[in-house]
């Protein structure tokens, strides 16, 4: 597998990222990056971490000409999932802004240890932090409960001062989307696979309307709203399908209307990515948009109960007319 | 009669582990449900749930006992943003119930 870091990673790149990957020979993991200067977005982490630890460190390494800005990847903690020593050294105690390193995590006790722990690392408001905690909350859930990966999910986060902004990024490597969906949905494509999944009250556990006693098929669809009303990007990339909400125009201050059908957002997709054997769930919130917590809940909620009412209608039986 | 269950004594301040979900409503909420009594959850020291773990305690006691649990389910000390997503839950189950 060969992964490159250019200069230009952030989500609105991310299909470009993506494209590049190269995913034969699963069994070795190369990481190479631009030879003057490195951007790397928490997903881009977040997906180099989760193969690498497949890969195994003996098998992975970072190679060619590194930049200075590739200290970064060191302060993430990408170097000690390789077998490459870094060339970088500085004082611990260096600034290098609030982040979450590349962690792992396995368990549901192990995710409520990480967001009591971690969370605060990126010494947030009040109400943002709640937001955070909120969408990695459910983000790693999912994995936990659905991915059914040996190596559970890997989590990156990073605060961003100029933009006030947090980027998330979640992986893993285990059955992707598509197969999750498989026993109830039947989906034809890793695309539609990704649509069903971001549908407010479709889970992949059961037809049944409100979901089981675990799962009510709300996850996704409330994280990219999230992400619509603060005006910021999600993505999502599993088999061979990404798809990426586009930004809310930031010149009007109306509300973004939310939709159940994710292909009714802007958007970007591909449905000819190399093969990802996994699921990579990436997130930016800008702080300086995002309203009350409770209202915005209030909002998605609104809409989640919509979509229920109208799948309802369909169901419903018409009359005969002869 | 009304039992009382501590939340955050059982889930801190960020409630978002279903599996504690789980075993509060596996143990608690339905058996005391099934015999006409109330349930009171109060989330004193809880600053903020996700929905999934709202989900996985409430949906079934809802599913199963309707009404009974509508009049005996009762959460004090809810703030805000935890009572709007109580009542995200509450909304969509009573939408989806006539599906069963």
């Amino acid at each position: 597998m060969k992964i490159h870091f250019s200069n230009q990673g952030n989500l609105r790149n991310l299909q470009s990222f993506i494209k590049s990957l190269d995913f034969s020979d699963p069994s070795k993991l190369q990481i190479t990056t631009h030879s003057k200067w490195i951007t790397v977005h928490p997903a881009n982490l977040a997906l180099t971490a989760a193969l690498a630890i497949k890969a195994g460190k003996q098998n992975t390494e970072i190679i060619g000409k590194i930049p200075d800005t590739g200290r970064y990847l060191d302060r993430m903690g990408l170097y000690k999932l390789t077998e490459t020593k870094s060339p970088f050294e500085y004082n611990k105690k260096e600034s290098a802004g609030r982040f979450v390193p590349i962690s792992v995590i396995k368990t549901a006790k192990d995710q409520s240890r990480f967001i009591s722990e971690m969370i605060p690392l990126l010494h947030l408001s009040e109400q943002s932090t709640m937001v955070i905690k909120y969408i990695i909350g459910e983000l790693v859930r999912n994995v936990l409960e659905h991915a059914f990966s040996d190596d559970g999910a890997v989590v990156v986060a990073q605060y961003y001062k100029k933009t006030n902004r947090i980027s998330i990024g979640i992986c893993d490597t285990g059955i992707g989307i598509w197969k999750s969906m498989l026993e109830n949905w039947h989906p034809k494509t890793d695309l539609d696979a990704i649509e069903l999944s971001l549908m407010p009250g479709i889970t992949g556990t059961t037809r049944r309307e409100g979901g089981t006693s675990e799962n009510a098929g709300a996850g996704l669809f409330f994280i990219k709203s999230i992400a619509k009303i603060t005006r910021s990007y999600f993505a999502i990339y599993s088999g061979n399908a990404e798809y990426t909400l586009l930004k809310y125009r930031s010149d009007t201050r109306r509300l973004p209307t939310l939709y159940a059908d994710p292909f009714r957002d802007r958007h970007t997709k591909i449905d000819d990515a190399p093969r990802f054997n996994g699921t990579l769930v990436a997130v930016d919130i800008l702080l300086d948009e995002t309203p009350e917590f409770q209202s915005l809940l209030g909002a998605i909620g609104k809409v989640y109960d919509e979509a229920i009412r109208e799948r309802k209608r369909t169901k419903y039986k018409e009359p005969k007319f002869i | 009669m009304r039992k009382t269950i501590n939340m955050y004594r059982q889930i801190g301040d960020f409630a978002e582990n279903k599996e504690i979900a789980k075993r509060i409503r596996v143990e608690n909420i339905m058996p005391t449900l099934s015999r006409g009594d109330g349930v009171e959850l109060d989330f004193e020291g809880v600053d903020g749930a996700t929905q999934s773990f709202i989900h996985a305690l409430i949906s079934d006691p809802i599913r199963q006992f309707r009404n009974v649990a509508y009049e005996n389910l009762y959460y004090k000390n809810a703030n805000k943003d935890v009572q709007k997503v109580i009542s995200i839950v509450y909304r969509y189950m009573q939408e989806s119930l006539g599906d069963d």
